[in-house]
């Protein structure tokens, strides 16, 4: 009597498991030969100097050096654009959910937020650049970082705004029923509960950050040396993942494939350690 | 009667419903008031109205009077923050805050500058946990979450929460319907020990309850107050034959 039976319903259900499945190996796929390749192709190419020279003369035709320049100008980029987007993601995302909310101004800056996600990077990193040719600015670490931060900006907004929609009812409305206003909700109860959404959304961004070429190809520039003041132009790790590929010399594009697997331990490190740091700070949060 | 709370008029719509129909009740000082009636009588519409919690629901429309010491609480020059401060509100169920269980009683004390510096804080939190009787259960680890309390321990700090803020009124909108018994009991207690100092308006949908803790009774029926007065009078010799019926359990 309870023995199972091949009804229609089990059919279909064989069928849209088997159909998940696929989908997600064709995915794994795709992500594990590009993970292959950097590996087999970098590897041999990767050894200290890559991580702690700057290139000498003569690196792109095979000579000695490493890539400490594009290393350091990545992280300075991201981490100053990301530090800047934060500075004016938070206000905004808090903003909108608090005082906003679904009203119709609320969902035109949602989807202009959209909208400014899904352009092209090169696009910022030609209207960065007329508008340092208006101010006269040069290609520099500073432009960089502004340009990244607007790159940022809309995907760590949405990304904030879509965490903190989420925030229980409940729990504002305790807040409230102290006597709380509105901003004190927002600061005091909403950014400590949705703290390790947020995190998430800060490592979201700076993953875009970190791993843009086109939108600091012109307004960071590129240099062999370590940029030591905002206003002198920099390296990063796309770019050089970028330029070292393009040499016809195999052992400069096998730099350049360790070029692209220290980016991506660098974006790896980053994302355990900021989960780690967000699961010893939502201790507080209510389930 | 010393009255606290006069309600004055009180029409309350959801969208195009009238929840509330011209309610007009005097709550007295420092006493219990139980508001009963069977579910959907608008009895925590009225509750919520006597804090402003009514305007945070969407699409809802007020009027009438709500007189705290014969002070308008939705008149226009009052400051929405200081009603609240003066009515605290236990929830159904409780909520603590996302932090430890120090700073729970500690947020409202912050928020409105009560204290100046750590020692008459971390004073006054010992001093209401104690009220809420937690203390002996927490009083060794009070940086622990907020949430690792059992859902009775977390009532009780509600309680101290909202106290801490100096609060003269005190609302619970069924504040035991979802503790078990024995916790339900200690926060029944609780409330029975504050009416010395406070005003307690409680909404309830079991009669026995009422009985144990009412001095003062409202039932209501279908957004109408049907017959107020002290609990005495209105369990032993109801005026209205509805009232009777629901005393009686016909509901």
């Amino acid at each position: 009597m309870m023995k199972k039976r091949w009804q229609r319903r089990h059919l279909i259900e064989a069928f849209v498991k088997g159909l998940m499945i696929v989908s997600f190996l064709i995915v794994a796929a795709g992500l594990g030969e590009i993970l292959w390749t950097i590996l087999v192709q970098g590897l041999p190419a990767l050894n200290w100097a890559m991580v702690t020279q700057v290139p000498q003369g003569g690196f792109y035709l095979g000579k000695g050096g490493g890539v400490l320049n594009a290393i350091l100008g990545s992280l300075y980029l991201a981490g100053g654009g990301t530090l800047l987007a934060l500075i004016f993601s938070l206000p905004i995302a808090l903003y909108l959910e608090t005082y906003l909310g679904d009203s119709d101004w609320g969902r035109y800056v949602r989807l202009s937020l959209d909208v400014l996600w899904g352009i092209p990077t090169i696009v910022y990193g030609v209207f960065g650049f007329i508008i340092m040719l208006a101010i006269g600015l040069r290609a520099s670490l500073l432009a960089g970082i502004v340009v990244l931060s607007l790159v940022e900006l809309p995907i760590m907004v949405r990304a904030m705004d879509e965490v903190i929609r989420r925030m229980p009812v409940d729990l504002e409305q305790a807040a409230l029923a102290l006597g709380s206003t509105k901003l004190e909700v927002a600061v005091r109860v909403v950014t400590r509960q949705m703290l390790p959404g947020i995190i998430t959304a800060i490592l979201l961004a700076f993953g875009r950050g970190i791993g843009d070429a086109a939108s600091v190809l012109f307004t960071a520039g590129y240099t062999d040396r370590i940029p030591t003041s905002l206003m002198q132009p920099t390296a990063s790790l796309p770019l050089a993942v970028f330029f070292q590929l393009g040499t016809p010399y195999p052992i400069v594009q096998q730099r350049g494939y360790a070029s692209a697997l220290i980016l991506t331990i660098i974006v790896l490190i980053i994302s355990i350690s900021s989960r780690w740091i967000s699961s010893h700070l939502n201790k507080y949060t209510v389930k | 009667m010393d009255t606290h709370i006069r309600v004055r008029n009180l029409n309350a719509f959801y969208g195009k419903q009238q929840a509330l129909k011209d309610v007009n009740i005097e709550i007295p000082r420092k006493q219990v008031t139980v508001i009963m009636g069977p579910s959907g009588c608008g009895k925590s519409t009225l509750l919520k109205t006597l804090n402003r919690f009514l305007e945070l629901t969407d699409d809802t429309k007020i009027s009438g009077e709500v007189l705290v010491d014969e002070q308008d609480i939705y008149a226009r020059d009052v400051d929405v923050t200081e009603v609240r401060k003066r009515v605290g509100l236990l929830a159904q169920r409780p909520s603590p805050l996302p932090m430890s269980i120090y700073e729970n009683v500690a947020y409202g004390m912050h928020i409105h500058q009560m204290r100046n510096d750590r020692v008459s804080y971390k004073q006054a939190v010992k001093h209401y946990l104690e009220i809420a009787g937690l203390w002996d259960e927490v009083g060794k680890r009070l940086h622990d979450p907020a949430t690792s309390l059992s859902i009775g321990q977390q009532q009780r700090l509600c309680l101290a929460r909202g106290l801490a803020v100096e609060p003269e009124i005190i609302l619970g909108d069924e504040p035991t319907s979802a503790l078990d018994p024995i916790s339900a009991q200690n926060v029944e207690k609780r409330l029975l020990d504050l009416k010395e100092h406070y005003t307690i308006v409680i909404v309830t949908h079991t009669l026995r309850q009422a009985k144990r803790l009412a001095d003062y009774v409202i039932y209501m029926y279908l957004g109408e107050v049907v017959e107020a007065g002290p609990a005495q009078e209105v369990f032993n010799n109801p005026k209205h034959e509805r009232t009777r019926a629901y005393l009686e359990g016909q509901f």
